[in-house]
């Protein structure tokens, strides 16, 4: 306690003074607290990824054996569009939003986010959002245009039943919660930051979700409008994306890849924050290079608004729009590459510890890593023309996605779990979580690069006999798959097992040095009693040892 | 069904003078992108041996390392190097394969429909379904269009797949250095039979080609065999005239389904779904969504007989 003097938070106004105190149930319906909002947040998502799991493993039955017919080819149409459609707003956008609300405010001393009731207003459009889509099944069949929903087959010329119209909804309403809980979140950082705290200070998983609440904010615009636009094309006759009527099928595919491609570094943006604040603890190291860190997120996220017409590398756009598309996509990978070698080097020299949660992020290094470099290849043109829309993009993707961004929010469950409910998840139970995590995953996605590479395309219901390797690669494909769900299951029996029996885990079971770690666990109403002035982006780290233990981080 | 003769269908079996620079430029990239992963597996691996903290540790701190400028700026370096170089190198073979186009007419065009594909000749005024020819030797240019939706002119050895856009026509060229068969799909999500909807393609010599294209554009003899005039009679009453074309048959004109004039040359039916026999035939005829649920051609509700009938004369269209 050399840096003696703890300060009150600042007291903002008391903006839940008119909220009636509730207990059970009415306590989560009507809460504006950010911690219960963001275990809503994450256990919304974690329901919703058993439900696209489920989904996922429907399509790897029905692919199991060339021309099989587990289901019709219109189920699955439907199945994979809501795979994917579920997998990227209802899992993975909440799953980072719960995150954020829950630790944001925790990270940088504040009592609650800056607009308790607009996180909430977010929270509950998004269930709503979500369950109306899964209405649409009752309604007459769901969307089944795939999650990018292509005009034309997106109008109602093509798919006439009300599902496509569900889809539009249903996203541009979720679409809204982002975008007000992204500005939540900017205005959160960039104002109720305890004292000392100055920008350069803020831990870099707050600094990572800051870049995303901008992403969000400037892209799902984007989304939005072309959601409206295409509602307007299928229920009051408007042409925006009809050619024969003047309209263009592209326009759709500009809007729609200027918010898919950020939106690909909404997704894993939070995770690269999380093994951030993971890697450099269980390694007992600083972070490596944290202002490059912090200026290769910047790059990132101004760039990767320029890299969309990537995912339309083959719509035949003429050689200089393509090229300069190639060349923002191939230098989004320096800025990305610095990432990897940063973490690296963080553990280079540490004392590391093996916890589940260190598992995960070592294993999201390498599996990011693989994803990452698959990608560096799409954005050599001629290899995108030879790969795109096949197999091996869904393996690059999930690879990406569940290999990058699943397993370093796992890692950073597991790390944070015992702050948000007072115990420890079971490292037993982890373990087996993670080999099978780790086995299931490279099995079934693997595989896909070979296939893709050996021309199986994307999105078909079933494939011919005899084509080379198909059959057994799909066939080890869906076994692995199998063992991915079983993981996923593991984890969610791993999570309610240890809420119940876990080791108590007191404020600081890891030894960590970020703010959060100084509340209760789980923290009281409101956070903290008192905040100590912030020096440095260790703040436990300069209670435990003074300024006398490390002085450098005070100049950080 | 299974094509057995047909060449492999891989993205690095070489068979166009295209797929030649792109399988180079993809050897050069996979080999560097090798290079890094194995680069940053070695490290973790060695980060795994070296630093776990041992059983006896005292309990004391690391040193702290805050970064080092000069290892950032080799690991920035490094990497912009690289992707500077791959990126003249995709800037030279973009150029080499999708040279600019200018004023030169189309050898081929294709036409993706929901859930086949149309291949026009308009050098030699022949159109016809699923299944097309190029020269060995000679570079094609083909433009791709859509009837419908979007989707992706694939031929997987070929190398290039090119998007079927409608109202935005667009073009690829093809200098096949391999005679053969091979196979291709569509490669963009069209709708409910996005997954059959293959393509079939022929590189012959030349001069096979050539005979091949005279055949194509010649009108078919139908016989007069009682058999064959009666599945005609059927075919122009049975409402297949409303979507399909026949050359020499007045009756059969509409441009909706696939041209059939020549049906009997193609060795499949329904975009690769059937192989093209007369028993087959008559089944397809009968009721094509037993084959290729979801598609445009409805159940004919055939008697048997009728549907056989319909098939021998299609089958004789030569």
């Amino acid at each position: 306690m050399t840096q003696g003097a703890l300060h009150e938070p600042h007291k903002p106004v008391n903006w839940v003074a008119d909220v009636p105190e509730y207990k059970g149930i009415l306590s989560w319906l009507t809460s504006v607290d950010h911690k219960q909002l963001g275990i809503l947040y994450v256990m919304s998502a974690l329901g919703f990824l058993v439900v696209g799991a489920l989904l996922g493993l429907t399509i790897r039955l029905q692919l199991m054996f060339p021309m099989g017919h587990v289901v019709s080819q219109d189920s699955y149409n439907q199945i994979f569009t809501m795979h994917g459609t579920t997998m990227v707003f209802f899992v993975g956008m909440p799953l980072l939003f719960g995150f954020a609300v829950y630790l944001t405010p925790l990270m940088i001393g504040a009592r609650d986010m800056a607009f308790p009731r607009l996180n909430a207003f977010g929270y509950w459009v998004y269930i709503f959002g979500a369950i109306m889509l899964y209405f649409s099944f009752l309604a007459g069949g769901g969307p089944a245009a795939g999650w990018f929903a292509y005009p034309p087959l997106s109008e109602k010329g093509y798919l006439f039943n009300s599902g496509q119209n569900y889809w539009a909804l249903s996203l541009f309403v979720t679409g809204i919660g982002s975008v007000a809980t992204g500005i939540n979140l900017i205005v959160t950082i960039l104002t109720m930051r305890a004292p000392g705290m100055t920008l350069k200070r803020v831990p870099l998983f707050v600094w990572m979700i800051l870049m995303d609440a901008f992403l969000v904010v400037f892209s799902l615009p984007a989304l939005n409008a072309a959601l409206v636009m295409i509602l307007f094309d299928r229920i009051l006759n408007t042409k925006f994306f009809i050619a024969t009527m003047g309209g263009s099928p592209l326009l759709w595919q500009h809007f729609f890849w200027f918010f898919g491609h950020p939106e690909v570094y909404i997704l894993i943006l939070p995770g690269w924050g999380a093994v951030s604040e993971v890697i450099p603890v269980f390694s007992r190291k600083v972070i490596f290079g944290a202002g490059v860190m912090a200026a290769s997120t910047v790059a990132i996220t101004f760039l990767s608004f320029g890299v969309w017409v990537h995912h339309m590398f083959t719509t035949g756009l003429g050689f200089a729009p393509l090229y300069i598309f190639a060349v923002t996509s191939l230098l989004i990978a320096v800025p990305t590459g610095i990432k990897v070698w940063t973490w690296l080097a963080t553990m280079w020299g540490g004392k590391l510890r093996f916890t589940v949660a260190m598992l995960h992020a070592m294993a999201f290094i390498i599996q990011f890593t693989i994803g990452g470099l698959s990608g560096v290849g799409f954005a050599v043109i001629p290899i995108d023309w030879q790969l795109t829309d096949s197999y091996f993009v869904v393996a690059h993707f999930h690879y990406v996605l569940v290999g990058g961004m699943l397993f370093s929010l796992i890692s950073g469950i597991y790390y944070w779990y015992p702050k948000v409910t007072g115990r420890m998840m079971s490292e037993t139970l982890g373990l087996w979580q993670f080999w099978s995590f780790v086995i299931g995953f490279n099995g079934t996605f693997f595989v896909m690069h070979i296939l893709g590479i050996l021309g199986m395309p994307r999105r078909v219901w079933t494939y011919p006999l005899g084509m080379p390797g198909w059959a057994e690669l799909n066939f080890f494909s869906s076994c692995c798959a199998f063992i991915l769900v079983g993981s996923i299951f593991l984890f969610i029996y791993n999570l309610v097992w240890s809420f119940y029996h876990g080791k108590i885990a007191g404020a600081n079971p890891w030894d960590a040095w970020t703010l959060e770690w100084l509340a209760d666990s789980p923290p009281i109403a409101e956070n903290f009693e008192r905040v100590p002035v912030i020096r440095s982006r260790r703040p436990l780290w300069d209670l435990k040892y003074g300024s006398g233990g490390d002085g450098e981080d005070h100049h950080a | 069904m299974e094509i057995s003769n047909a060449d492999l269908t891989s993205i690095f079996n070489v068979v166009t003078s295209q797929n030649k620079w792109m399988v180079d430029l993809h050897m050069f990239t996979a080999a560097i992108c090798t290079i890094i992963f194995m680069v940053v597996a070695g490290l973790l691996v060695a980060i795994i041996g070296k630093f776990k903290t041992s059983e006896n540790d005292d309990g004391s701190e690391p040193k702290q390392v805050r970064g080092n400028v000069r290892l950032e700026i080799i690991w920035t370096a490094i990497p912009l190097l690289i992707v500077t170089v791959l990126g003249v190198l995709t800037a030279i073979v973009m150029l080499v394969v999708n040279p600019a186009v200018g004023s030169k007419k189309p050898d081929l065009i294709v036409v993706g429909h929901q859930w086949w594909w149309e291949y026009q000749y308009p050098k030699y005024g022949v159109t016809t379904a699923n299944e097309f020819y190029l020269p060995l030797g000679q570079n094609s240019l083909v433009e791709v269009r859509s009837a419908d939706v979007v989707h992706s002119f694939w031929v997987i050895a070929f190398g290039q797949k090119m998007d079927a856009i409608p109202g935005h026509p667009t073009n690829m060229w093809i200098h096949p250095t391999k005679k053969g068969l091979f196979l291709g799909t569509c490669s963009e999500y069209c709708g409910a039979q996005h997954g059959l909807m293959r393509i079939i393609a022929n590189v012959v010599t030349p001069e096979d080609f050539e005979t091949w294209i005279k055949a194509q554009a010649a009108i078919p003899v139908v016989s007069e065999d009682a058999k064959v005039l009666k599945g005609k009679e059927l075919f122009n009453a049975a409402t297949c005239v409303q979507c399909h074309r026949v050359a020499g048959n007045p009756d059969a004109n509409a441009l909706i389904g696939p041209d059939l004039t020549h049906l009997a040359q193609r060795k499949t039916i329904g975009a690769g779904v059937l192989e093209n026999t007369p028993e087959n035939l008559a089944k397809w005829v009968q009721n094509p969504q037993t084959f290729k649920p979801g598609i445009n051609m409805p159940n004919m509700r055939l008697t048997d007989a009728d549907a056989h009938s319909i098939a021998v004369y299609l089958e004789s269209l030569k």
